[in-house]
């Protein structure tokens, strides 16, 4: 019940436009004793779905713009490949502690960026 | 152009492996690039920024699927609640003052941040 409620919650605030993954995973690392990198495993899988219900609204709404996305995408890719492997080799504490650092860089900018 | 293809390429890449390495943040990266590099409104900045990251994270996916760092059962309680909670999400997104919210929500994320550096 607990692990529904807080998909539920970060599926509200990313609903909102606004990063539930960020919020997800010290959610299942500080509240529900999962490592950090399968927390961020269960963010990858469940950001998929998500993703899908919104990119069809999206683009019934004619929100999306694809002109550039193509070599984006292919560079993604390979910096997806780089970032996952190299995640799993990563020792699970520094994982936690460079996710952190991440997190406090994400949140700074939030607070300080100029709208 | 040229150099705009390879900072495209860049652009790519380094999302890519920021959402490899935390599993999310991809878009942190994305947004603000779409919106100051390319011009972007910011809603189509946000809509195009998921057709970036779908195709990244189920890269990422795979790889942590082959290195057995998915956990089922947990993912799926999760998903059902983040189904709903996103429906919410999108129906209340016009009804609250985005303003006061990202502030208070970068207050959260720092305090997050130290919980999880000094766990």
């Amino acid at each position: 019940m607990k692990l529904i409620l807080i998909g539920l919650f970060s599926g509200i605030i990313s609903g909102m436009g606004i990063g539930g993954g960020v919020l997800l995973i010290p959610f299942l690392v500080l509240f529900n004793d999962v490592s950090q990198i399968d927390a961020q495993g269960v963010n990858l899988v469940v950001f998929i779905p998500v993703a899908i219900i919104a990119l069809l609204t999206h683009r019934k709404e004619g929100n999306l713009e694809s002109k550039y996305n193509k070599k984006i995408i292919i560079g993604g890719i390979v910096g997806a490949t780089c970032g996952a492997i190299l995640a799993n080799l990563i020792e699970e504490n520094n994982l936690r502690i460079y996710f952190g650092i991440f997190l406090l860089l994400v949140g700074l900018y939030e607070l300080f960026k100029k709208e | 152009m040229e150099k705009n293809n390879s900072k495209l390429y860049l652009l790519g890449f380094i999302t890519g492996l920021i959402n490899g390495v935390f599993g999310s943040g991809g878009g942190m990266i994305i947004v603000p690039a779409l919106t100051f590099f390319i011009g972007l409104k910011d809603y189509k900045a946000h809509a195009t920024a998921i057709s970036i990251i779908l195709p990244i994270s189920i890269v990422s996916t795979i790889v942590y699927f082959l290195n057995n760092t998915i956990p089922f059962k947990i993912s799926l309680l999760v998903m059902i609640g983040g189904l709903v909670g996103s429906f919410i999400g999108a129906k209340i997104l016009n009804k609250i003052p985005a303003k006061i919210l990202r502030k208070v929500f970068g207050c959260v994320i720092i305090y997050t941040a130290v919980r999880m550096i000094w766990k």
